[in-house]
């Protein structure tokens, strides 16, 4: 191993994460669940729209760091899995009518698929080599989805227009507003679906492969099942996250899942703390109000201007949002002590 | 030629005369959210970063003409209010930006937001909402359809009319000529493509050898040229952006390669695309064109020309004056002032849309002579004329007469 790949593949192991420190005290998560449940009734459509987003793209980060903040691989793909997802959602919507709440399963036991086939090839590989791979596949994604002979259901270069579901039961409430509480019971799930997964048998095999590859195999971990099936978890999460954002946004185009897209949530994820679950969505956060913040302060820098609030932000808390908690709680702590 | 122009201020007169007599007939003042008094709020959505973000300018020019016209007193008394913001050229994000305008800043109507994929993102949110998408940025042409999308209208000649007149041309010039087909690999090179194919109709199949696609993301077509002439094509129909477009007249002049070449009008400026291409390499090459090329020398002394000069001297110092979208950007805002000094003081929704699809033979400074802007309730397709020109010398040499070529979406 050079020590390129050395320094590479310890970066994201920040320091072993305790289990218990990836998820919020229960206090806490009460407070937040509230907050998610509630703030949408005084708030206007265009902010639910917003807090949707925030949803779908902190599941989207949460799928990324359980790879890497949970098994330690690199992923620059995950761009690609969100839009297979969002594809997969929208043609089965649009072209055979199959209700919304179906194709999303469907959306995540596909992604996880095509994410545990291509972990095979990806075990050869680890560091900057996975991540270079990965990229491949989101560079490549672009293009494969505007293939001549796909175009009968995808619609081609032009994309596919979703309609939006309205409220069901008769339920007297806006559509933003029922897809905005439908996509927090989906997130609310995986959410849970999440922490159990590490907090379990596979989670602690993954955690030892981030820690010590050799060691874990030592130990008796099938290092080769428990990698893919870290990829495989993941893509299928990022694709029901692209099938939610399929059908709050009501249309998917080739153009909407780039590389930039994979590298948003990669900055979600960093920004949010490696392997801090609740992070995701501060991370998600960061990648939808921090652009905009950026364009009110300079319209033709905005880039520049969020390369420093990045900058910025790595550079003052290395460990993002997480390393805010955590001194958050200690300053807590030493207040109740006085 | 220069007595055919309607001078700018004489447009003005014009249409603030139109206007109070307008206004004279319903005297009483309406409005829709974003209107006012005192301001009307226009949103716009451009890629400032990204990929296309080259088309920046136009978002940037347009802002710069409505603070002309603001600080020459406003539409009908009322200042422009442009919000613009960055989607960088990315579909969800167009979506976040359209409903923040539409729902949180409360504009009036968008008004030329970049793109087609962006704005198919956002038809049918807009046509939902009954808020004007207007003028889109796009030559896509599925805008001109008043029928299912009435909030929604384009604005340049689209890409499919375009290739209509070359493929007319062809058949009544050179009817047993062998076509080779360069494009790009997009909705754009493909509306292009079906253009041309209707076009020729019947006779596409016989008469097109080579269809070649390439990449954006491709450094160089070369070898797309050289497979090209291997075909023995005599006719070669380029449907390229602007660097890609220099690459292929370079090379066709390299190889020894010489069909009567089609140029598309999305690279037609001299400064960027003949220049970089080589003067002598261009020569004889035909395309169309509905706006005046600034690097043009034969505008020099035009009077649209100066008044385009003067606007940027004044409020837009620091722009590329060799960039089409510049010419662009300030011609499109003129037909939106235009709309709305229709409207007079019935500044709602409908209305606008109303306007916009009553323009009458419009004619603006940065157009070609004979070009004008039509509209009406079954067509949404505001420019659909070109001029058929061929490369001569450093200049494109306008010949024939203007060929109207209107498409529905």
């Amino acid at each position: 191993m050079s020590a390129v790949e050395d320094v590479v593949t310890e970066a994201p192991a920040v320091e072993a994460v305790p289990k218990r420190a990836m998820t919020l005290g229960t206090g806490t998560s009460v407070v937040v669940l509230l907050l998610l449940l509630v703030v949408p009734v005084f708030a206007k459509n265009f902010v639910i729209f917003q807090l949707t987003q925030l949803l779908y793209l902190g599941l989207a980060v949460l799928a990324l760091n359980i790879l890497t903040g949970g098994s330690g691989q690199f992923s620059l793909g995950q761009s690609a899995f969100y839009g297979i997802g969002a594809y997969i959602t929208a043609v089965m919507m649009e072209q055979f009518n199959i209700p919304y709440f179906l194709c999303l399963p469907v959306a995540g036991v596909l992604c996880f698929g095509v994410g545990f086939l291509f972990g095979q090839p990806a075990l050869r590989l680890s560091g900057v080599y996975l991540a270079l791979a990965t990229f491949a596949l989101a560079t490549a994604m672009p293009q494969l989805l505007k293939l001549n002979f796909l175009e009968k259901w995808t619609g081609g270069v032009q994309g596919l227009v979703v309609t939006k579901p309205d409220a069901p039961f008769g339920l007297k409430m806006s559509q933003d507003m029922w897809l905005y509480y439908f996509t927090l019971v989906v997130v609310l799930a995986i959410y849970i679906f999440s922490v159990n997964l590490l907090r379990s048998r596979s989670g602690r095999a993954f955690m030892a492969i981030r820690d010590n590859e050799i060691a874990a195999s030592a130990m008796g971990v099938n290092v080769a099942l428990y990698k893919t099936l870290a990829f495989g978890v993941s893509a299928g999460i990022t694709g029901v996250a692209g099938g939610l954002s399929a059908i709050a946004v009501q249309f998917v185009a080739p153009d909407s899942f780039t590389i930039t897209l994979a590298i948003q949530l990669f900055l979600g994820m960093v920004v949010g703390g490696v392997g801090w679950l609740p992070g995701s969505i501060i991370g998600a956060a960061f990648i939808i109000f921090v652009p905009n913040i950026a364009e009110g302060i300079s319209k033709g820098l905005s880039g520049a201007v969020f390369g420093v609030l990045l900058f910025l932000v790595i550079y003052l808390v290395p460990h993002g949002a997480r390393q805010v908690a955590i001194l958050g709680q200690q300053f807590a702590s030493r207040l109740r002590k006085n | 030629m220069p007595a055919m122009h309607v001078r700018l201020g004489a447009l003005a007169a014009a249409l603030a005369l139109s206007a109070s007599l307008s206004t004279g007939a319903s005297a009483q003042k309406k409005y829709d959210t974003g209107a006012s008094d005192t301001e009307i709020k226009i949103g716009n959505i451009m890629a400032y970063s990204g990929p296309a973000s080259a088309y920046g300018v136009i978002g940037k020019t347009e802002e710069a003409y409505f603070r002309k016209v603001n600080a020459e007193g406003g539409i009908n008394g009322r200042k422009i209010n442009f919000i613009s913001y960055d989607d960088a050229y990315s579909p969800p994000k167009t979506v976040e930006q359209a409903r923040k305008l539409v729902e949180s800043d409360e504009v009036l109507f968008i008004f030329n937001s970049l793109g087609t994929p962006p704005n198919s993102a956002i038809q049918k949110y807009m046509n939902s909402k009954k808020v004007p998408q207007l003028f889109v940025a796009t030559g896509a042409t599925k805008w001109n359809d008043p029928q299912n999308f009435p909030w929604t209208m384009g604005w340049q000649p689209n890409y499919q009319s375009e290739t209509q007149i070359y493929a007319k041309y062809i058949l009544k010039e050179m009817p047993n000529a062998k076509i080779a087909v360069l494009f790009q690999n997009d909705d754009y090179g493909k509306d292009y493509l079906k253009g041309l194919k209707d076009g020729l109709g019947a006779k596409a199949a016989s008469m097109i050898v080579q269809e070649e696609s390439y990449e954006v993301s491709e450094p160089t077509i070369d070898s797309h040229i050289v497979k090209l002439k291997s075909t023995g094509a005599d006719v070669f129909v380029n449907i390229t952006t602007p660097k890609f477009a220099a690459q292929a007249i370079k090379k066709n002049a390299e190889i020894g390669w010489k069909p009567v070449h089609f140029l598309n009008n999305v690279s037609i400026s001299i400064g960027s695309v003949m220049k970089p291409a080589g003067i002598e390499n261009g020569q004889g090459v035909i395309s169309s064109a509905y706006l005046k090329d600034p690097t043009d020398p034969q505008w020099k002394d035009d009077a649209g020309m100066k008044a385009w000069n003067e606007f940027l001297d004044k409020y837009y110092p620091d722009a590329n004056r060799t960039d089409n979208s510049v010419v662009y950007g300030y011609t499109v805002a003129q037909t939106l002032a235009h709309v709305l000094k229709q409207c007079g003081d019935d500044l709602t929704r409908e209305n606008v849309m109303k306007q916009a699809a009553s323009i009458k033979d419009l004619e603006l400074g940065m157009m070609l002579p004979g070009i004008k802007v039509n509209t009406s309730p079954t067509d949404f397709a505001p420019l659909s004329q070109l001029q058929l020109m061929r490369f001569k010398g450093e200049t494109w040499e306008r010949f024939g007469d203007v060929i109207s070529g209107d498409v529905g979406g």
